[in-house]
């Protein structure tokens, strides 16, 4: 079995009083899609946003490749490979597709915006992930639709030749058919040996695309099971009640923590 | 199967052929020519995005409206008058631009200005800015610029304190007592004003409209104090005297048009060519071709008007393109290209967009707001200098006033949202210009000439129509 190309040990987060994620090991492996799931509230996103050094941690370490790291900075995480796609989708509407998918990490010749490589990568993006809704990359993103900006948050965390990518909820909005594509990107994107983080509601899909299932029960990880090992409805259980028959939480502590 | 394109056709519907695998961005392969360029301008417009298009409406509305009050409005003394009259409001907007692209606002611009002048003044009237000035002042002067510079250093900005290190440095060496380094440590005050400014806003969380509603009313006693509340004249100040009221020679004018020109065709059609050669988004060769001729044909027919006589005294011709119009002009477009062409000004429009997003992005929010504030002083102080030189006194109100209201409502008219993420340096020049245009036209009529409070009810409408558009283009935005 590989080694895991980030861990997560012992992460604890409150917001005040709030204890939204108790001691949780998280493990991405390079060539898998790890599904986190979790009841509305769980801590998924806070668990993202923690790696992603938006927010802050009050204990715990992170290991990248092995090797302890400090990511508290957005661009520390991106500086070793991980990119997100995060929930509230982090696009501002008044720039277009090609500067959204550039944000922060502009291309420059002689100190000046190259505008047209950036144009160009950005369509070679889009192109890869066969989306064929935009008519510009020059669009103003104010003027998408909810799964053209997912399409574009999507396009923009690959196109950094990442080694590990967080999907948080990337189907939420999505059509049909969009859901397909995104689902089979992921898949394309593990295929590739690229750690993909996959956070979704949708069981189906989870049980479809994921090699592993990482479920959070109000903070704390309940269990963590290959796929192939669990049915969809033993991955409900253990994201409503936080164990199903002998895996996950133990009775007496997912009572306690109710 | 895709052919290339026959090199050096540029026929305005001469589509380059769509690639396979890049056919749905439809768009990006069309060269839009000039009959698809005003299409895509009309979808715009219609899709709540109007640009300059009001503004632009509105002033023609107006010079045709004054035309009629006065046969003088659109003779050549007056055009000639224009520019100095409104190259303050001009500056001092094109300043705020940057903050309110943030969602911000800059309330101390105009008395930020007149400090600055008012420092300039003072520095050479007094041979020196330690004569005209208490010591402890001065001292406290040299010591916040110093300061500024290291908060400035300290909040990882480069330029900002770069220059308020020249101010000072000016400053130390004596060199206040001459015109010019007077008139650049103003604008070093100014800066460092700025980047106190924008810390206090950006890193400790004081709401802009309060921090600068401050400075505002503090601004204003602190220019008594430097003044010791006696006006100082500017008009014995060639250079200074100059900035609103001379003109660049017949030639220079031109060589300044050919050069605008020459740069602006230079650099759209080697971005056409580019983008046809690497297969981007661009426009045809000949809608670039059209605009420079339509650009070019304005300023041509501007700097020849200018260059006309308009003394009706012919013993003393008064000739040439006003500074007054030059200086804004040329500062628009630096601010132009600061905006678009750097990963600075890119920065701020996403911060003004979605600052969460842009934090996501890994860009550093603060120091861009910071940045923001201490562009916008500096030029603020800029402004201040045109605004003396205008009055022809640093007098002890300079900059209060309606002043800092007519400049956001001149940003605000030539279309930049108060909300941030949209506007232009563009809109601060023509808003400027139906701002000053309003007692221009009503003062060449002697019976409207002594009604001011028609001038400040014409423009309080038409900032209220301005807004009234900007509103309703959003919220049509916001529907389609
Ligand atoms: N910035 C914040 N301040 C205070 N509380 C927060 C903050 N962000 C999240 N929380 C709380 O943390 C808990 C976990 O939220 P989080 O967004 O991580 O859940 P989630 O598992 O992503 O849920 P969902 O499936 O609805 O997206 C919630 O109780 C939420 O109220
Ligand atoms: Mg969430």
């Amino acid at each position: 079995m590989p080694e895991p190309v980030l861990q997560i040990k012992g992460l604890n987060k409150s917001f005040g009083p709030v204890h939204v994620l108790q001691d949780v090991d998280f493990d991405v492996y390079p060539g898998e899609v790890t599904a986190l799931v979790g009841d509305n509230g769980a801590g998924k996103s806070t668990l993202v946003k923690c790696i992603a050094g938006i927010n802050s941690i009050d204990s715990g370490e992170i290991l990248w490749e092995g090797k302890p790291a400090t990511l508290n900075d957005p661009r520390a995480a991106a500086a070793l490979g991980i990119e997100f796609v995060y929930q509230d989708l982090a696009l501002a509407d008044n720039l277009d597709i090609t500067q959204n998918m550039f944000l922060g990490r502009e291309i420059r010749r002689f100190g000046v915006l190259d505008d047209g490589q950036m144009e160009k990568k950005a369509r070679e993006a889009l192109s890869s992930l066969s989306v064929r809704t935009v008519r510009s990359v020059r669009q103003v993103v104010a003027s998408l639709s909810g799964g053209q900006r997912q399409t574009v948050a999507i396009a923009k965390a690959v196109l950094w030749n990442s080694k590990v990518v967080f999907l948080d909820e990337p189907t939420a909005a999505l059509g049909v058919a969009q859901t397909r594509q995104v689902l089979d990107l992921v898949r394309r994107l593990a295929d590739q040996g690229l750690g993909v983080v996959l956070i979704s509601h949708n069981m189906n899909d989870v049980v479809e695309v994921s090699d592993r299932i990482v479920a959070l029960y109000l903070g704390k990880v309940a269990a963590e099971v290959m796929a192939k090992d669990v049915t969809t409805t033993q991955v409900v259980e253990l994201i409503t009640a936080g164990r199903t028959g002998n895996i996950g939480l133990a009775a007496a502590a997912a009572d306690q923590i109710i | 199967m895709t052919a290339p394109p026959p090199p050096g056709s540029a026929a305005p519907s001469a589509a380059v052929p769509t690639e396979r695998d890049h056919g749905s961005f439809s768009l990006d392969i069309e060269r839009p020519g000039p009959r698809d360029a005003v299409r895509a301008y009309v979808t715009r417009i219609r899709s709540g995005d109007p640009g300059a298009l009001p503004s632009v409406l509105g002033l023609i509305v107006l010079v045709i409206i004054f035309n009629q009050i006065s046969g003088r409005f659109l003779g050549k003394a007056n055009i000639g008058n224009l520019p100095g009259q409104g190259a303050y409001i001009a500056i001092i907007a094109l300043g705020l631009v940057f903050v309110l692209l943030l969602g911000e606002i800059d309330l101390a611009a105009g008395t930020t200005g007149g400090l600055a002048a008012a420092y300039a003044a003072q520095a050479v009237f007094a041979g020196g800015l330690h004569k005209g000035v208490p010591g402890l002042f001065y001292g406290i002067t040299l010591a916040l610029l110093i300061g500024a510079a290291l908060l400035g250093f300290y909040m990882r900005l480069i330029s900002g304190p770069i220059l308020v290190v020249v101010g000072a440095v000016l400053l130390l060496s004596g060199a206040d007592k001459h015109v010019i380094p007077a008139l650049i440590i103003s604008v070093s005050i100014g800066a460092a004003i700025g980047i106190f400014t924008g810390w206090l806003v950006a890193k400790v969380g004081i709401p802009s409209f309060i921090v600068t509603l401050a400075l505002f009313l503090a601004w204003q006693g602190v220019v008594l104090y430097i003044l010791n509340s006696q006006p100082i004249n500017v008009v014995q100040y060639g250079f200074w005297n100059g900035l609103a009221n001379d003109n660049m020679s017949p030639t220079w004018g031109w060589v300044y048009l050919v050069v605008l020109l020459l740069g602006y065709l230079g650099y759209t059609l080697s971005r056409a060519l580019r983008a046809r050669r690497r297969e981007l988004a661009g426009d045809a060769i000949s809608l670039v071709l059209i605009r420079f001729a339509a650009i070019a044909a304005v300023g041509i027919v501007v700097v020849a008007f200018l260059n006309q006589n308009r003394n009706p005294n012919p013993t003393a011709p008064i000739r040439g393109v006003p500074w007054a119009a030059a200086v804004p002009i040329g500062l628009m477009i630096l601010c132009t290209l600061a905006l678009t062409k750097t990963t600075w000004g890119r920065h701020l429009f996403a911060i003004g967009g979605n600052a969460e997003a842009a934090r996501r992005a890994g860009i550093d929010v603060t120091r861009i707001r910071i940045t923001a504030f201490t562009v916008s002083s500096a030029i603020a102080a800029i402004g201040g200098a045109f605004l003396a030189s205008q009055q022809g006194s640093v007098n002890l109100s300079i900059g209060a006033g309606n002043i800092l209201l007519f400049a956001v409502a001149a940003a605000v008219i030539g279309g930049t949202s108060l909300f941030g993420g949209r506007g232009k340096p563009r809109d601060a020049i023509i808003g400027a210009l139906v701002i000053s245009i309003i007692p221009n036209g009503l003062g060449l009529k002697p019976s409207l000439a002594i009604h001011p409070e028609y001038q400040q009810i014409i423009t309080g409408l038409v900032l209220l129509l301005a807004a009234a558009v900007d509103a309703l283009s959003r919220r049509r935005a916001r529907q389609s």
